[in-house]
């Protein structure tokens, strides 16, 4: 997959409005594929995507969308890429198939070819019947599936999606997720899709892209951000005053071991081995307490945000956790 | 349907291809995805696209029952008078019709052309601003000028037909009563050139109206104030000044029509062609020149500000 040319590459990409920073010398490759783009709001992630549809200028640095230049190409990006945006959309008075055939055709396809695709990808985003009703009176659910099928009439080669799952309940939220899947497997085409909400994109994105405040933090696979990271949660018994924590602390520490506290009396232990268990099993025992927790520690995608990104301890962990994968930063 | 897997799917579909009348009774083909490999036809394309929309919406056309209502009782409302007129003309034989084409805009269509371009323009642009749609029709091929283009394009056209059908209506109706042709030929192209003003013009100050409200409503009231109002102000202030105030010609109190967009095309016509006006206040050549140029000033400016109206969209 890493041999097929991005899909999109930016490089040191610079948006600057009067009062602030909106993207700062951002340079990242997205393969196809379905790919998250992860940020609080604010982080840039809308900006990047008026910027990539060529659609407002760049300050500085330079991308390339499908191979296109995205300062001179905007009009033939725009052909092979679709696009949904966060915001509602949809004229409430005119039906799901006027708009969309309409769409289609304002993305250059025949009049002819525009129905046709207009009924197959209505059909493949589950909306029968009530394609023909004006959308005023549509569930956020179907609105949502409108959008995503005028991002797609044109047989794109990449859809921009822009918060999908917005304001659906926990059941359309799902089906949208298997959408977002269907669109890459079945139709072949990559995704670009932003969020703020995490867990949703470890279940559905091969690859996260990850900005705060207009800078890249982490650009590698999901399996990298959930993989089994190299720490060990440990907790022992005869601790309600933390001294027994600080005992065992030093003597790993003495032994070589890097030993951090993390909160609720568990210490985090960089795990160099096999011998690693062993070492902790006979320290352990050698102070006379029991052991209660030794396990392996799964990183979230969620702590992502949760550690502060600005502290460069957080990054260093971050990068660390991200070599494996053998990534862009 | 669904949990049937794709692979025979798609070799269903392949042999329904091959041989369409084959295929045995009862079976639901599921189609899976097909991509799209035929022409994508591009900027020019989606501008004439939108272009179409917009000329049909403009009409009510492809949209709800309700919303043709209105755009199509104007186009009635100004054309039957004229049908009237023809009728009366030829009934009683007369040499000539009883208005002169550009007269006939002038007095009885400005009204209904009016109403008509201050209900419509917002229904190309307000409604777009209001349903936030205007940024998907940038993340097409087209460019922000095309769309400023494409939609004023429509409401000109649009406004061309309002004015153009009452004054078609005169002239077959003069051509079929056996008037004079090359009398009727000639005044049938001046009241086009004052159908495409009153259209260009009042598309320009319409237009820009409503690209500066989402809210329908606003829109229609604002620019029925700006072109209604303006007009019936500078009638007073020339009719006034003529007649009550100084009585020494058209002069000074012709000025006052600059502030109204209709009376402009009305009193530039009138001069340009060489038409006597019984109305006080018929510019001289200066006169003409100087509504000429505000004409352009107003269509161009209204063209860079709509321009920079869609700039930050």
């Amino acid at each position: 997959m890493s041999t097929a040319p991005p899909v999109i590459r930016t490089d040191a990409l610079t948006k600057r409005f009067p009062a602030v920073t909106a993207l700062d010398q951002l340079t990242v490759e997205v393969q196809p594929g379905v790919v998250g783009l992860v940020g609080s709001n604010g982080a840039g992630k809308s900006t990047l995507i008026k910027i990539l549809l060529g659609l407002s200028p760049a300050t500085s640095g330079s991308g390339e969308v499908l191979g296109l230049n995205i300062a001179t190409e905007g009009s033939a990006i725009r052909e092979l890429v679709g696009y949904m945006p966060e915001h509602d959309c949809l004229p409430p008075d005119v039906s799901a198939t006027e708009f969309v055939v309409h769409m289609a055709r304002m993305s250059g396809l025949p009049a002819t070819a525009a129905r046709e695709r207009t009924a197959d990808v209505l059909r493949h985003v589950g909306l029968y019947e009530e394609r023909y009703r004006p959308m005023g009176g549509y569930s956020t659910g179907m609105k949502q599936r409108v959008k995503l099928a005028q991002a797609l009439v044109h047989d794109p080669r990449l859809v921009l999606l822009d918060e999908p799952t917005n304001g659906l309940d926990p059941v359309g939220r799902d089906e949208m997720l298997g959408l977002i899947r269907k669109v890459h497997r079945e139709f072949g085409i990559s995704v670009l899709v932003t969020t703020h909400l995490l867990g949703e994109l470890e279940r559905t994105c091969d690859h996260l892209v990850v900005i705060d405040g207009g800078r890249l933090l982490r650009s590698s696979s999901t399996a990298s951000f959930t993989e089994v990271t190299q720490l060990l949660a440990v907790e022992v018994t005869d601790n309600a005053d933390g001294s027994a924590d600080q005992l065992v602390q030093q003597r790993l520490a003495a032994a070589g071991l890097s030993v951090r506290p993390d909160s609720g009396h568990i210490l985090l232990v960089e795990l160099a081995g096999d011998a690693t268990y062993d070492l902790i099993r006979d320290t352990v025992a050698d102070l006379g307490l029991g052991l209660v927790r030794l396990e392996q520690r799964r990183h979230k995608v969620a702590e992502i945000f949760t550690e502060p990104a600005a502290e460069p301890a957080a990054e260093r962990t971050a990068e660390r956790t991200a070599e494996p994968a053998g990534d862009s930063r | 349907m669904t949990n049937q897997s794709d692979f025979p799917a798609l070799t269903d579909g392949a042999a329904a291809d091959a041989a369409p009348g084959a295929a045995p009774d009862g079976v639901i083909h599921n189609i899976g995805y097909r991509g799209y490999q035929g022409p994508r036809l591009g900027r020019g394309y989606a501008t004439r696209s939108l272009f179409v929309q917009g000329l049909r919406g403009a009409f009510g056309l492809g949209r709800s029952g309700r919303s043709k209502v209105l755009p199509m009782l104007m186009l009635a409302a100004i054309t039957l008078p004229a049908a009237l007129v023809v009728t009366i003309a030829i009934k009683g034989g007369e040499a000539q019709l009883s208005t002169d084409y550009p007269q006939y805009l002038a007095s009885v269509g400005l009204l209904f052309a009016e109403i008509f371009v201050a209900a419509q323009a917002p229904v190309l642009l307000s409604r777009d601003l209001r349903y936030a749609t205007v940024p998907l029709y940038f993340s097409r091929p087209i460019v922000r000028a095309d769309y400023v283009r494409a939609k004023a394009a429509a409401l000109v056209a649009a406004m061309l037909i309002v004015t153009g059908l009452p004054l078609l209506v005169l002239y077959l109706g003069a051509l079929l009563g056996g008037m004079d042709f090359a009398h009727n030929t000639e005044h049938f192209g001046m009241g086009l050139l004052a159908a495409l003003l009153y259209s260009v013009v009042f598309s320009a100050v319409a237009l820009v109206i409503a690209a500066a409200t989402p809210r329908r409503g606003f829109g229609v009231a604002a620019i029925m104030g700006v072109l209604v109002v303006t007009g019936i102000v500078a009638t007073i202030i020339a009719g006034l000044s003529a007649g009550g105030l100084r009585n020494d010609g058209a002069n000074g109190a012709t000025w006052a029509y600059l502030i109204s967009p209709s009376s402009v095309v009305d009193r530039f016509v009138n001069q340009v062609c060489g038409l006597a006006s019984d109305s006080p206040g018929t510019p001289g050549m200066l006169g003409a020149a100087v509504f000429g140029l505000e004409i352009v000033a107003l269509v161009v400016g209204a063209y860079l500000v709509l321009l920079r109206r869609y700039r930050k969209i």
